[in-house]
């Protein structure tokens, strides 16, 4: 990879903060977590995300996550003139292999990650028949494969499109934050891969997370809040037109 | 992507639910239809509707019975469905299937088929001889006593199980509509209407069902159709219908004035994927039509002949209408992007698990029930009462 002093001197303190996020998002090894001293979220800073897909792929990679389905995926938004309710999207295979260029022209172009929102008040935890689906005490969103029946009502109950039937397992499937590595005291395998920082794992209960000093000094939004599910992505500088 | 217009989140180009849970609720529709069916007699005392009633319970419980196969064969993991009687979560909806379904078929419907039955039952076992004798035997579950007490009791209980029966046919279907209501991610399928107008469609549905089969039955027999009987079901199918269609047209001009964020992305879908199935098939021909062709019995006066033949397509036509209605919420509801940004397509296979020759086998099953049902326990007056004529009834 060439990098020159220049780029390096750019992606530094991106690096820096998203080092700092690691440092203190990171519970203690897992033999010592505790889950009732954890209440997991992210925060999607979009002015950092360049689309290039490395979390994507990072996630595909630590998850097994099979072709043509994601737990994570990258958006790009164009918005012209101020149209919010029509926005042009495109997400080319989840964004894995990043974005053609845009087209020099009117409106505002941006990124969105999208993963699932690891909401408080899920509706798919609500609807699961059998309680495949539950919220863990530290506040992530997981589902015991071992009893899913594959009935994909959580599937339809999900907001925001982020559960898929596995098409082996044939049960159902989703972002899980990393539980398998944030319990280790790392970070999620999306965050880690991150080159911005746009992606940061948060620790709601950890007082000495940055993402409270970030939540008193940003505004930052969740998405569809009309759904009142609790969402724990939080996304700074959300635009009106993203869905 | 083929089939895909516009942005869909990349997770919901395929769609979940397929025809197999179409049919679900276009069955539990006709089981709920058919008991409410049997209840104007056996409650409401319409003694006008009595021809139809054993045939109307018989219907129900064939139709019960393979209410859960679309539903299994839909499942990932149809082996793990047993979960939801033995660790149900109380807070889905769908966890409540397996306790409502075994309710309304062992508590209600086979209750009261055995009630209704049970005085036909001794007289087979004892007028019959070998297999058939003791296959009536087990079903009298040693309960031989057919005195006119035991009778009077009999009749008494069942008035009871249909009472309750009754509440258990709307909490059946009605609770099928909440599993669709309830979803406030989808707004084409989340309205506190979706219960209700599930159960009058339900109700629709069945009343047709039993009025075709009793039609067709009787021409099977070589009988005589009762004509004043098919005329009251249909003036019932006709009231009903009309409720039911107002009560989807409040939801659709609720819909349409409120235009809320969905309101585009929904109005587009109606006007282009959904047109032929909920326009033309749903509205015109499902429903208008058979309306209008039953609202014409209500105001002329025709002959015998031609009542019939306009029971029998408005009973078509109402069935193809209900069925078209189940297709446009089910899979209509999972056309359309939760982004509102796109469309997808619905692609049914021919002979997958969830394909086309499953989904007939599906439908044609209830009804290959039904005639076993109704060999083993005859409906008509003449073949139930035949045995009691040659045996005398043990005291």
């Amino acid at each position: 990879m060439n990098l020159s002093r220049r780029h390096f001197l750019i992606l530094l303190p991106a690096a820096a903060v998203a080092w700092q996020a690691v440092l203190a998002g990171s519970p203690e090894a897992s033999p010592n977590y505790k889950m009732s001293e954890h209440w997991w979220g992210m925060l999607i800073d979009i002015p950092k995300c360049i689309g290039c897909g490395n979390c994507v792929r990072a996630c595909q990679a630590e998850n097994d996550v099979p072709d043509g389905y994601f737990r994570t995926w990258v958006e790009r938004y164009h918005v012209s003139d101020g149209n919010l309710s029509n926005p042009e999207v495109i997400s080319p295979d989840g964004g894995k292999e990043g974005f053609s260029p845009a087209k020099e022209d009117e409106g505002k172009y941006f990124f969105v990650p999208k993963l699932c929102n690891q909401c408080a008040d899920s509706p798919c935890t609500q609807v699961c028949p059998v309680g495949a689906t539950f919220t863990s005490p530290d506040g992530v969103v997981l589902v015991d494969q071992t009893y899913c029946m594959g009935c994909a009502y959580c599937v339809q109950a999900c907001p925001y499109g982020c559960r898929y039937i596995h098409p082996t397992k044939k049960v159902v499937d989703k972002c899980t934050l990393c539980y398998h590595r944030i319990t280790k005291g790392l970070t999620t395998a999306c965050c880690e891969a991150c080159p911005t920082g746009a992606r940061q794992l948060a620790d709601l209960k950890n007082p000495k997370d940055p993402i409270h000093e970030f939540l008193k000094t940003h505004s930052v939004q969740v998405l569809k809040p009309q759904m009142a599910t609790g969402a724990k992505a939080f996304y700074y500088d959300l635009d009106g037109s993203v869905r | 992507m083929p089939g895909v217009e516009g942005f869909m989140y990349p997770n919901e180009t395929a769609l979940h639910w397929s025809v197999l849970i179409v049919l679900y609720p276009f069955i539990t529709g006709l089981v709920a239809g058919a008991f409410i069916l049997a209840s104007l007699e056996r409650v409401f005392r319409v003694e006008d509707v009595k021809p139809t009633y054993r045939l109307a319970l018989l219907t129900a419980l064939s139709f019960l019975l393979v209410a859960p196969l679309p539903l299994q064969l839909h499942l990932g993991h149809p082996e793990r469905s047993y979960e939801m009687y033995f660790t149900p979560h109380s807070s889905s909806a769908m966890a409540m299937f397996g306790f409502v379904y075994l309710w309304y078929l062992m508590a209600v419907l086979v209750t009261e088929i055995w009630l209704d039955y049970r005085r036909d039952i001794v007289l087979m076992s004892e007028s019959s001889k070998g297999v058939k004798h003791w296959m009536y035997w087990l079903m009298t579950l040693g309960s031989n006593n057919i005195s006119e007490r035991s009778l009077a009791i009999d009749e008494r209980v069942g008035w009871i199980v249909t009472l309750v029966g009754i509440p258990s046919a709307f909490l059946l279907h009605g609770y099928v509509g909440f599993i669709f209501g309830s979803v406030k991610a989808n707004p084409w399928w989340s309205s506190p209407l979706m219960p209700v107008v599930f159960i009058l469609s339900a109700m629709v549905s069945g009343i047709a069902a039993v009025m075709l089969l009793y039609m067709l039955a009787m021409r099977l027999r070589r009988e005589a159709i009762d004509m004043h009987c098919v005329d009251t079901v249909a003036r019932y199918l006709f009231y009903i219908f009309i409720v039911a269609f107002g009560l989807e047209m409040l939801d659709l001009i609720h819909r349409i004035y409120e235009a809320d964020e969905s309101f585009r992305s929904l109005n587009f879908m109606v006007h282009t994927k959904l047109y032929f199935s909920h326009i033309v098939i749903q509205i015109v021909l499902g429903t208008l039509t058979p309306i209008l062709l039953l609202a014409l019995t209500q105001v002329w006066k025709f002959s015998a002949i031609t009542r019939k033949r306009i029971y029998t397509v408005a009973g078509c036509l109402t069935l193809i209408g209900i069925f078209a209605m189940r297709w446009n919420v089910v899979i209509g509801g999972q056309l359309f992007s939760k982004s509102f940004l796109g469309y997808t397509t619905y692609k049914m296979g021919l002979a997958t698990r969830e394909g086309l020759l499953v989904a007939i086998a599906l439908t044609v099953l209830p009804l290959v029930i039904l005639w076993v049902l109704v060999k083993v326990l005859p409906p008509w007056p003449e073949r139930s009462q035949g045995p009691s004529a040659a045996i005398t009834p043990v005291i």
